[in-house]
């Protein structure tokens, strides 16, 4: 494989496992500040038990996750060396930033995980805002960045290829920052919301029906549902966004390929290029035009209005969107279910398909969240910086590409395993000395 | 000096700050392996407790590097990852591994002391990391290209860094176990890591002239008072182990990292790249470097209380005794 391919794949592979951890990294402090808030107030021991719990997971979750995020910063040089001296000066002022905000985040993390018997109770749960407040300001600047990938702001080229003009502030706040930072914020509580669900949901199928369940269920889906109904929200907003901005990846999206009028939302199928048209999809007519413009008669451009070389892979995109769009909505429709038996019973729900449905809707959530970057990633392509410069020519040239894919799957693969292990691991534990 | 070399300058004490702390940190990595003697469990449970609330923390000057780094100097930083793509891939590995098995262990089934497979894990990445790193560094004083952090003079540079590591770890050790008789362990280690720093840092200079001209041109230029200070503080710090006087060993050995470090920065000023890459040369519009002081700025406002509690609460008293 050539240099650009495996630079590729180990970019995505690393980023893909990354955001894992990265959304419990947002979504999981503020749980343990709810809970332990909870238990100041009440004093009641469950809230405190949860908070110590979570707060124990959290601590092999942000190894992993502060390990593959270093990873993350080394390869955006290595695999990257010309998209980055291209773009250092211009969207380097996040990275810069999220930096003091993992320096904040680790520095309250210690004293949080390792200051119960240190610090007074009231201290011990302040120490958690700046964890909370840190983790949401790291994806919000990191995602300043990517947003900048998409819609490059902030400088000018000269006719000699120099950057001139250059105004980092004008970057980090560039057209697509105020459309996809909060998509992804509120994704990471959606993944965190559902996978903390999962978990209690699994307890409670095996009869360990205990105040501790079920208060970690209901408080995994307050998270989980009041931030999917901003997901939905935020995702349309995204979407009516690039129709302006991104016309290919717009086109992308549902494989419009000849511009039209009353274009329709493709659901499934797969869109094939010599046909011009997605196979085997379910058409529903002028909604696409609707969403994108409010009018069912608003044009889409299509992809054959691009040169070949200037498209994304319709097909990735595609049935990447399908996939965050579909999951996205079921879990929007459980979690609905979830809230409305709750308030009619007045007590939790707990019968046995609903809490199977709930522990398959954690990794459901996490396809969600990766679908979503796949739109992205993949529907920027072939540019790294849109319009500016393209992936083939930013790719590092140096020797050994393969190997470094092969080490680093290898590893991933492993911190996985070893991550879910220890994990159950604690459980048991916990389970033993309750 | 100009707004890059202000810059330049912040960046360098991040480097210095990185190579203090987590260079601790990798260091008691060596000595979790290294562990021997009858005490050799409560030495590993001793590096794990000084390191296990701080290590996250003291890593984030490595990312804060290099994000300035390609923020301020972006070309610098696209020719640096070309030609140290290598080595800064191994050392990445090792970074990786070593913060993993350090987690795992600790949230492992066995408790932490005896010998076992994340112990191991955790101490050889500790020694891969910085060891590869520092040939990056080597690279450069040698005259970077892409196989210059290959040369022996690199790896030289590489072993030297990972003796000051175990150095520096030993001493901070040494003081976290003050009065205990884990203490005359971590003075015996501090004592051989220490001889063989210096003899290692005896080599390098010697061969400086010959293998590294931008090193040697550096250190007998304007580095050349810091370098003779070094030399002084080196015999300062030995003395410190072999009387046992741990706070000012480790005070000494702090500050030979500091000084050395130093040293070569003063001597190629205002090099970025010697030989021909400058500072200002290779550095952002002015636009960008505007921006990133106030973002350094402001950060460091939030930072500094940060950091003074964090040591504070974990530093204060000697914490193997607490735990
Ligand atoms: C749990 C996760 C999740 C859920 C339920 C949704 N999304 Fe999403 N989506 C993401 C998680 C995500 C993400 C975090 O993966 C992305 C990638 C980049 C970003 O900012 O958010 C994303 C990107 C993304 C993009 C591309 C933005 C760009 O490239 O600039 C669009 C158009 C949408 N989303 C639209 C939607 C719509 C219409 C949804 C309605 C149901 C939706 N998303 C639900
Ligand atoms: C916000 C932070 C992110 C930044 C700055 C970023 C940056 C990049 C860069 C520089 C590349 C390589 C160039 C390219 O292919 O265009 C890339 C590719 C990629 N990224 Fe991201 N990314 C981010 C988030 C993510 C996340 C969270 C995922 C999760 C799945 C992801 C998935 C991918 C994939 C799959 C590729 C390969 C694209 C291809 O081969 O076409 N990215 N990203
Ligand atoms: C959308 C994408 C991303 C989000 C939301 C995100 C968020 C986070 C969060 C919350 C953390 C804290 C650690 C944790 O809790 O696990 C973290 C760690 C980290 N991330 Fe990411 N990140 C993203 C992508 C990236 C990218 C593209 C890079 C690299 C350039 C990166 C670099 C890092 C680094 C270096 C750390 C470690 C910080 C430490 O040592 O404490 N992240 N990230």
């Amino acid at each position: 494989m050539d240099n650009l391919t495996l630079a590729r794949a180990t970019m995505g592979t690393s980023l893909g496992f990354h955001i894992v951890f990265a959304v419990l990294g947002v979504g999981l402090p503020l749980l343990m500040l709810v809970a332990e808030g909870l238990w100041l107030r009440t004093k009641d021991e469950v809230w405190l038990d949860l908070a110590r719990r979570w707060a124990k997971a959290f601590g092999i979750l942000f190894a992993v996750g502060a390990v593959s995020g270093t990873a993350l910063s080394f390869e955006l040089g290595l695999l990257w060396p010309r998209f980055m001296a291209f773009s250092g000066a211009i969207f380097g002022l996040p990275f810069s930033a999220e930096g003091f905000a993992f320096f904040i985040e680790a520095i309250f993390l210690g004293l949080y995980l390792y200051g119960w018997n240190r610090l007074s109770p009231v201290a011990h749960w302040l120490s958690a805002i700046p964890v909370a407040v840190s983790g949401a300001l790291s994806s919000v600047f990191v995602v300043m960045a990517n947003a900048w990938m998409n819609t490059p702001t902030g400088f000018r080229l000269a006719s000699d290829g120099h950057l001139v003009d250059v105004d980092p502030l004008a970057a980090a706040l560039n057209p697509s920052t105020p459309t996809e930072d909060p998509h992804m914020l509120v994704s990471a509580y959606v993944v965190t919301g559902f996978l903390v669900a999962a978990v209690y949901a699994a307890g409670l199928l095996r009869r360990r029906d205990d105040l501790l369940h079920r208060r970690g269920l209901t408080l995994g889906m307050a998270m989980a549902a009041s931030a999917i109904v901003l997901s939905g929200i935020t995702g349309d907003t995204s979407a009516r966004f690039i129709y302006q901005a991104q016309p290919a990846k717009f086109a992308a999206l549902e494989g419009i390929y000849t511009t039209t009028r009353c274009a329709p939302v493709s659901v499934g199928g797969i869109p094939v290029d010599s046909q011009h048209h997605v196979v085997g999809a379910i058409e529903i007519p002028c909604l696409l035009s609707l969403l994108a413009a409010f009018d069912p008669n608003a044009e889409v451009r299509g992809l054959e209005t691009f040169p070949p070389d200037d498209r994304p892979n319709a097909v990735l995109v595609h049935l990447s969107y399908d996939s965050m769009v579909g999951f996205g909505l079921t879990l929007g429709l459980l979690a609905a279910l979830f809230w409305a038996l709750f308030i009619y019973a007045r007590r939790i729900p707990l019968r046995r398909p609903l809490l199977w449905a709930l522990v398959a809707a954690g990794p459901a959530s996490v396809i969600a969240m990766e679908s979503g970057w796949f739109v992205t990633e993949f529907g920027r392509q072939p540019w790294i910086v849109y319009g500016i410069l393209r992936t083939s020519e930013a790719a590092t040239t140096a020797p050994a590409l393969g190997l470094t894919f092969v080490i680093f799957f290898a590893i991933y693969i492993g911190l996985a395993i070893t991550t879910a292990r220890l994990l159950l691991l604690q459980a048991r534990r916990n389970r033993t000395a309750a | 000096m100009s707004e890059a070399g202000i810059i330049a300058a912040v960046l360098w004490l991040a480097l210095t700050a990185y190579a203090v702390l987590a260079g601790a940190d990798f260091g008691g990595g060596v000595w979790d392996l290294f562990a021997s003697g009858p005490r050799a469990r409560e030495q590993r449970q001793a590096v794990a407790t000084a390191m296990g609330p701080v290590w996250e923390a003291n890593h984030v000057w490595l990312i804060f590097m290099i994000t300035g780094l390609f923020t301020a100097f972006p070309s610098a930083f696209g020719v640096l990852s070309l030609d140290l793509y290598v080595p800064f891939t191994i050392a990445l590995v090792g970074i990786v591994l070593r913060g993993a098995a350090f987690a795992f262990r600790a949230h492992g089934r066995e408790a932490v002391g005896g010998a076992s497979t994340w112990g191991v894990a955790f101490g050889t990445a500790s020694i891969i990391a910085p060891f590869f790193l520092a040939t990056g560094i080597g690279a450069v004083a040698v005259g970077l290209t892409s196989s210059s952090w290959a040369a022996p003079y690199s790896f030289l540079i590489g072993c030297f860094a990972v003796s000051m590591c175990a150095y520096l770890a030993a001493t901070y050790l040494m003081v976290e176990t003050e009065a205990t008789p884990l203490e005359s362990d971590f003075r015996q280690k501090a004592a051989i890591a220490g001889v063989v720093a210096g003899v290692l840092a005896v080599i390098c200079l010697g061969l400086a002239p010959l293998a590294a001209p931008n090193l040697a041109h550096a250190l007998l230029g304007r580095g050349l008072p810091l370098a003779l200070l070094a030399l002084i503080n080196g015999l300062v710090a030995l003395a410190a182990v072999s009387r046992s006087r741990p706070r000012i060993a480790r005070v000494a050995v702090a500050g030979q990292v500091v000084l050395v470090l130093w040293a070569w920065a003063v001597g190629q000023w205002p090099s970025l790249i010697p030989p021909t890459v400058t500072i200002d040369a290779a550095a952002a519009p002015s636009s960008t470097l505007d921006a990133l002081l106030v973002v350094i700025g402001v950060g460091m406002l939030a930072l500094i209380p940060s950091l003074a509690i964090l040591f504070r609460v974990f530093k204060a008293r000697n914490p193997a005794a607490i735990d």
